[in-house]
């Protein structure tokens, strides 16, 4: 069949952004939130027909083929170096599809309600719209290049909605933050795309892992530090990935992004962008696992080391969005540890298919869980968890889907959560037993911070509210009440036979000995959880009195930005910065200075010749003519 | 003494002494006049060297137009008593300084070298061979200097009504 | 008419280039414009008597230097006209025509 039509799907949300953002102030507001919207709808339609084409006609026995719907060169260098843009098709991007104009669509609609009277509301869907053009276009990149043009965008418009408050220093320093550090990481992904194309020829993703390829089939051998070329380039492009999927240590803008508004948070900074990290090692997986396992190995260790890194973080905050940054950042550790632990094609592919599974199921999941705190927030007016409590007879439908979100989050049976985090934890077992106790332990921590979130926020003591909470607007609860049936109902669906890293089906089934401890010990963090923080009492305080160095080390985050203040400030801005600012001032600005001043001295000196009496002229003229003849004549 | 040679010696000596004249009389009318003797020696000089109609060209064009429309300009735009400023000191050192390294390098080039007259046969100077060469088109024809000449005269009248006339504001 | 036999070549170069710097120190000491022009009138004749000297002396056979004079004088008719066209559209602006007073455009 032609998928040509897709096409559509990445020009009509660009389509979008020029059309809002030429005429936002022409525009009333509710009008270009409405175009934004109904123009997003058109979109997920699209993606959602693709969808069901590609799964339903592709042959799921000899596996899935990628399709090329469009391609076109765009810059031709040589005969190797060429650009092209294009759409490919194959189950990882037409996942990505789906997950991204859902839940764009949802928070398309909540945001109707949630920022309903916000100052530039037509510059927000504007943006919004840039946003969800970039990631469209990052998924179904043909090759890495056209991927490093869309991963810049996405960071672009990142950039822009955290700012959107751009009014508050706060929000212009998180803003600023977040694009500085993806920047730094994307550097290593250039110098990563560099290296990979010079030793194999190609940006083009099908060739890159095609089994023939130079990439796979014989991988550069030239050794650099002592580690291959090849891992080299791939450690390079995952450090792109890790600072978009916030992976330590390059994590510290994650948290700060939150202040955008609640839904940007829900759409960019939980379940499509940051996963953008995961999205890339998955598409070049292959690579990953034929010809450089060693860098794999990296992944999955820093994985696993974030996640739980993460959940012990978000333990102790106070403010419920940055707890759900942590959860963000500890599940999205998950999903790499996932990649790192998977081999290639068949049973084998276990964990990559799980990865990915996670990614789709967390989107949903993670998607409600902070647009349920956005409801929250918009009936408290307040961050922070201190101030609620008892919710739950304000906010009926926000608390039972954030009950939903949490117990999926938390790998509850029978809810999607449970599905996905499962089969990590199999891929995980069966591969590195060290990584598996920590992502089992993990389990039960998110289990913990989650319900803390949950039952402080609904339950436990009511506070004195200003103004009696009310549930929100119904343009609120819909996104709200379908992230939350997709959250229980996408544990069904078949991924193994979908996507998977080889493209074939392979079966797959419950590992009840796995299965049953992670749910043991989620229970176990559900049920201190509900010991700690169900009824106000003092139980939390003597606790962290009792670990009151650790926990302000843990409050703290560890230190982490503190430590990267110092190093840029101390020691890269004294004895780095200053010295070639120094530089530049001095001796590079002198020198120019230097020949600028001496044309003036000098011009000033014999402009008086040019006095405008034409005799003078005529003399020097010919006196000169005369002299030249004399000269050429007698003295050669 | 020949009579072609006195003849030579009294254009020569004439041509000089006016046009010495001409350039350092400070009443500008008379010096107007004296370039007009200039101009009329050298046509002499041309008819000593055969060249009619070039003589008369001379004669015509300098003499009866180029002199006129110096002393129409005069008269629009000087004094006829009133002598113009003697030079400045410097300039006239400079120029006479100028003017004889210019005549020094030039003789002491010129008159050293011995020029070889080509032996071809005289080709007879009269109006039929110049009209014929002057609107010849092939070898040894000057008819497209000619037209370009005609041309540059046309330019040249539309440059001056444009130039010369009062402008409106 | 055997002018070769009797007045050299050489003769003529003299003359024309004692008339040529002549015209030059015209040029460069009289501040008025038409005495300037008057000089330049000058140096082109010196020209024209080179040319037709050439001419006449060196190659008879031909008239290159007799149709080069030609055009010379041509040329110095057209530039008369605009030289004389111009120094009365200055003499209109400044009410002069000495070229000290017209330096609008130095430095």
């Amino acid at each position: 069949m032609d998928y040509s039509f897709t096409l559509l799907i990445v020009l009509l949300p660009l389509a979008g952004f020029v059309l809002l953002g030429l005429f936002h102030d022409r525009l009333k507001p509710m009008v270009a939130g409405t175009l934004g919207t109904l123009n997003l709808l058109v979109i997920t339609l699209f993606s959602y027909y693709t969808a069901f084409h590609y799964f339903t006609q592709g042959n799921s026995e000899s596996g899935y083929t990628a399709i090329k719907a469009f391609n076109l060169l765009w810059l031709s260098f040589t005969e190797s170096l060429q650009i092209q843009l294009g759409i490919l098709l194959d189950p990882l991007s037409v996942m990505m599809l789906v997950v991204i104009t859902t839940v764009s669509l949802m928070v398309h609609i909540y945001s109707l309600g949630y920022m309903k009277g916000e100052k530039g509301f037509q510059r927000y869907y504007a943006f919004l719209s840039l946003f969800t053009f970039s990631m469209l276009g990052l998924v179904v990149a043909t090759n890495i290049f056209q991927m490093y043009i869309f991963w810049e965008l996405v960071g672009v418009s990142s950039y822009l909605l955290i700012g959107f408050y751009y009014e508050r220093p706060s929000a212009v320093a998180a803003s600023k933050k977040a694009f500085i550090v993806t920047r730094f990481a994307d550097l290593g992904f250039l110098l990563g795309i560099l290296l990979l194309s010079f030793y194999t020829n190609t940006f083009d993703f099908t060739t890159l892992t095609s089994m023939d390829g130079v990439a796979i089939s014989s991988p550069p051998a030239a050794l650099f530090l002592g580690m291959s070329v090849t891992t080299w380039a791939m450690l390079l492009i995952f450090m792109g990935g890790a600072g978009k999927s916030a992976m330590f240590p390059l994590h510290i803008w994650l948290p700060d992004a939150m202040e955008g508004p609640t839904p940007v948070s829900a759409l960019i900074h939980a379940a499509t962008m940051v996963v953008a990290g995961v999205y890339l090692v998955a598409r070049l997986f292959p690579v990953y696992a034929l010809s450089s396992p060693d860098s794999l190995e990296v992944i999955a260790y820093v994985g696993s080391f974030t996640s739980l890194f993460a959940a012990i973080i978000a333990c102790t905050q106070l403010d419920i969005k940055r707890v759900l940054a942590f959860s963000t950042l500890s599940q999205i550790g998950y999903m790499m540890v996932a990649l790192g632990v998977s081999g290639y094609g068949g049973e084998e592919g276990l964990g990559y298919m799980a990865a990915l599974f996670h990614l789709f199921t967390h989107a949903f999941f993670k998607a409600l869980l902070f647009l349920g705190a956005g409801s929250v927030i918009h009936a408290v007016h307040s961050n922070l968890m201190t101030d609620m409590g008892g919710l739950r007879k304000f906010m009926p439908i926000t608390h039972i889907t954030f009950l939903i979100a949490c117990l999926t989050i938390a790998g509850i049976p029978p809810l999607s959560g449970f599905f996905s985090k499962d089969e990590i934890l199999v891929a995980a077992y069966e591969h590195n037993k060290i990584i598996f106790v920590v992502q089992w332990l993990v389990a039960g921590i998110t289990a913990f911070y989650m319900f803390r979130l949950y039952f402080n926020i609904f339950w436990n003591r009511t506070p004195h509210f200003h103004h009696t909470p009310h549930e929100s607007p119904a343009l609120m609860t819909f996104p709200l009440i379908f992230l939350a049936i997709a959250s229980v109902l996408a544990g069904f669906v078949p991924f193994h036979a979908l996507v998977t890293s080889d493209g074939k089906a392979f079966h797959t089934e419950l590992h009840w000995m796995i299965a049953i401890p992670s749910v043991l010990i989620a229970v176990v963090g559900i049920g201190v959880a509900a010991w700690f923080y169900l009824k106000q009492n003092i139980l939390p305080e003597k606790v962290t009195h009792g670990v009151k160095g650790m926990y302000t080390l843990v409050y703290h985050k560890f230190y982490i930005d503190e430590l990267y203040l110092f190093l840029t400030h101390k020691v890269i801005f004294n004895f780095i910065s200053r010295p070639v600012a120094w530089f530049d001032r001095h001796i590079v600005d002198g020198t120019m200075n230097l020949i600028g001043d001496t044309t003036v001295y000098g011009s000033n000196l014999i402009k008086k010749m040019q006095s405008g009496h034409m005799q003078w002229y005529i003399w020097f003229f010919t006196s000169g003519v005369l002299l030249l003849a004399f000269l050429l004549l007698y003295l050669n | 003494m020949t009579g072609p040679k006195i003849i030579f010696y009294i254009l020569a000596f004439s041509t000089i002494l006016f046009s010495l004249l001409s350039v350092f009389d400070r009443r500008i009318l008379r010096a107007a006049i004296y370039l007009l003797f200039v101009l009329v020696a050298i046509a002499g000089l041309f008819y000593m060297m055969n060249f009619q109609f070039l003589a008369a060209v001379q004669l015509m064009l300098y003499a009866g137009g180029i002199v006129v429309l110096i002393i129409f300009s005069i008269l629009l735009t000087s004094q006829i008593n009133s002598k113009l400023d003697a030079p400045k000191l410097m300039q006239l050192l400079a120029a006479s300084f100028t003017a004889l390294f210019g005549i020094g390098i030039s003789l002491y080039t010129i008159l050293p070298y011995v020029f070889k007259p080509s032996a071809a046969p005289t080709l007879e100077v009269n109006m039929r061979n110049i009209g014929l060469q002057l609107l010849n088109t092939g070898e040894q024809g000057y008819v497209l200097p000619f037209e370009v000449i005609s041309i540059l005269l046309l330019a040249a009248l539309v440059g001056i009504i444009f130039i010369a006339k009062r402008s409106r504001t | 008419m055997n002018l070769q036999a009797e007045i050299p070549l050489h003769y003529m170069i003299v003359l024309s280039t004692l008339l040529f710097f002549i015209g030059l120190v015209g040029v460069l000491i009289r501040r008025n414009l038409i005495t300037m022009l008057m000089g330049i009138e000058l140096m082109l004749n010196a020209v024209n008597i080179n040319f037709v000297a050439f001419n006449h002396y060196l190659y008879p056979h031909r008239f290159e230097g007799h149709f080069f004079a030609l055009i010379v004088m041509a040329i110095a008719a057209a530039e008369a006209a605009i030289a004389i066209a111009l120094i009365i559209n200055i003499y209109r602006k400044f009410s002069t025509v000495n070229v000290d007073d017209v330096d609008e455009l130095k430095y």
